[in-house]
């Protein structure tokens, strides 16, 4: 346990200056924009020369940058990410009521994709140069060149236009009035195409790394040893080599976190479904770019906190990962 | 045996290579097969494939020829897909090198920017980019390589790390030759070749983000997209999906032969290096 706290500790310290640099990248993002935020409530308001000056005086905007940069890192220790225009809400609550759709959906498709790929890819590399093999080898390429985008729209092509099997977007029922389980089960079959959409992109990356890692592993002299010691075919596979090639996926995972962040951007468009990827997507229509800079950010902590979630795994499954620290 | 041949000898990258050369005559042959605007409208609208033999694969929504859309869309693709993939290739061997090469502040500094970067999503960073500054092909072609210059910059630093302490460095030291010199003269063409196997993967990853980013209507409007051409036929999905298939597939091909080429790349110098 001491180890996997002392990560932790290394691991927040370096967040902090990762964070920082991301709000400074947002803030200059910010100040690039044509407009500010007075500017943009000027535009569905209404009011005159006098009101603007007024406005950018108590909103702060008529000071130098700097002041405006620790303005707006203090309003973000207070977890104050300002106002959106669009919504006249403030961004945080916008933000905080889509995040959890897209948790979810990001959720599904990372257990679809690790999941199987993992799983195929155990299948293909138990018999490496083998037709299964090359066939998944290839087919998993074929795969990893689709954008996932297309995928979604020919999905509903044959499901929901063709077959009528699923819906065809949005997150449940409209005016259903479900409740309990049977909300639950309408939900899950709005989720069936997003979720294939986006997790079997990455099934085909998972799948190719499984596959390569094993490769690797058959190679190894533990791998010798257990064929001398007599182990059955199917014990050295998954006992051995596929736990040996496991391990990088789960780096992989935390690196992917960021990938299907910004992939389930398009998916949630493709599908109409209202989560932050959607969200990002309405803001950059509106020309609401604090919103979506928010979005960025809210987004950066996700990634630096699922990462955080990884590296504990890891340790906890590899031993030798922060020995050294823990025993500092 | 020349590499020529012993590239095209497995079947994977044989097939990459047709497919990319496929690719290439598609996009330089365009404005001489099909001259003028392939936006302009050509005949009725929605006509399905194979019916008219001028207009092979139909048309749009808006009565414009569909096929002339997909040559000229190879145009896009392809260069924004090589243009955003030179330019990661650039910054990255470039801030790697820096870092790897200086060590102390420098160093921690540049790859806790390249952490950041890691850690925003990348087409998150793109749409935000493009946004901010107004769609247009180089503005496309910056968003893109602004999420993908950490990977070859992490390798190019590991790299030079590892050259640094060799004695062709220490000799370039003692005849007095510049620090900067030295990093981008003697280190940086030495560090290359692993950044450059990164570049089938990262023209791979610039075409599906460019795709995806005309697929939301952030492309630039004045140019035929392949994303563009999938978000036009979206609109009449259930009648003519035909018009929403058809750029995919070129895309996915596209894609596709990026990977194979680079792979058998990739093998071709790994049984060099094995045999020398």
């Amino acid at each position: 346990m001491t180890r996997a706290l002392a990560l932790i500790r290394r691991r927040l310290v370096g967040s902090v200056f990762v964070l920082l640099i991301v709000v400074i990248g947002t803030f200059l993002l910010l100040e690039a924009a044509p407009g500010d935020a007075v500017d943009a409530y000027i535009v569905s308001t209404g009011g005159d020369a006098g009101m603007i000056e007024l406005l950018r005086h108590s909103w702060g905007l008529d000071q130098s940058e700097l002041t405006r940069l620790a303005n707006y890192l203090w309003a973000l220790l207070h977890l104050d990410l300002g106002q959106s225009v669009t919504f006249s809400r403030p961004i945080r609550d916008v933000i905080l009521e889509r995040l959890p759709t897209t948790l979810i959906l990001m959720g599904s498709a990372t257990a679809l994709s690790f999941g199987l790929g993992s799983a195929l890819g155990i299948y293909a590399g138990a018999r490496p140069g083998s037709f299964r093999d090359r066939f998944l080898s290839i087919g998993s390429l074929a795969l990893y060149a689709v954008p996932g985008f297309w995928l979604g729209l020919v999905l509903i092509v044959i499901f929901a236009v063709g077959l009528r099997w699923l819906p065809i977007g949005g997150i449940e029922s409209i005016a259903s009035a479900r409740t309990g389980l049977d909300r639950a089960a309408d939900i899950a079959s709005h989720l069936v195409l997003p979720v294939s959409a986006l997790g079997f992109i990455y099934l085909a990356l998972y799948l190719r790394m499984m596959r390569a890692g094993m490769a690797e592993a058959w190679r190894q002299d533990f791998v010798l040893a257990a064929r001398a010691r007599g182990l059955s075919r199917r014990r050295i596979v998954l006992a051995h080599v596929a736990r040996n090639a496991l391990l990088p996926l789960v780096t992989m995972l935390g690196l992917q976190s960021a990938q299907m962040l910004g992939g389930s951007v398009v998916i949630e468009s493709v599908f109409a479904v209202p989560g932050l990827g959607r969200l990002a997507q309405e803001a950059v229509a509106a020309r609401d770019t604090p919103l979506l800079l928010g979005i960025i950010l809210v987004s950066a902590v996700l990634v630096i906190f699922i990462n955080l979630l990884v590296d504990i795994a890891y340790a906890l499954l590899d031993p030798r990962v922060g020995a050294s620290e823990a025993g500092a | 045996m020349n590499p020529l041949r012993r590239f095209l000898r497995t079947p994977e990258a044989l097939a990459g290579a047709v497919i990319l050369a496929a690719l290439l005559t598609m996009a330089l042959a365009a404005p001489l097969l099909f001259p003028g605007d392939p936006q302009a409208i050509a005949g009725p609208a929605l006509l399905p494939p194979f019916q008219d033999w001028s207009l092979p694969l139909g048309t749009d929504r808006l009565g414009r020829d569909v096929l002339a859309e997909l040559f000229h869309g190879a145009r896009t693709s392809l260069a924004v897909g090589l243009a955003a993939a030179a330019a990661a290739l650039v910054i990255g061997a470039v801030i790697g090198t820096l870092a790897g090469f200086a060590g102390g502040l420098v160093d921690e500094v540049l790859m806790r920017i390249t952490d950041a970067f890691q850690t925003v999503p990348s087409f998150l960073l793109a749409l935000a980019f493009v946004s901010v500054v107004g769609p247009s092909l180089g503005v496309v072609v910056v968003a893109i390589a602004l999420g993908a210059w950490t990977g070859p910059a992490r390798v190019a630093r590991a790299e030079v790390l590892s050259i640094r302490e060799r004695d062709f460095v220490a000799g370039a030291r003692v005849i007095g030759m510049h620090p900067l010199e030295i990093a981008f003269r003697e280190i940086l063409p030495n560090a290359l070749p692993p950044v450059l196997a990164l570049s089938s993967v990262i023209v791979a990853a610039a075409i599906l983000t460019e795709a995806a980013l005309s697929f939301l209507g952030l492309g630039d409007p004045n140019r035929v997209t392949w994303g563009g051409m999938i978000a036009e036929g979206r609109t009449v999905l259930r009648t003519a999906p035909f018009l929403s298939i058809v750029p995919g597939l070129a895309l996915v091909l596209t894609v596709l032969g990026v990977y194979l080429a680079g792979e058998g790349v990739v093998e071709t110098t790994a049984v060099r290096r094995s045999l020398s």
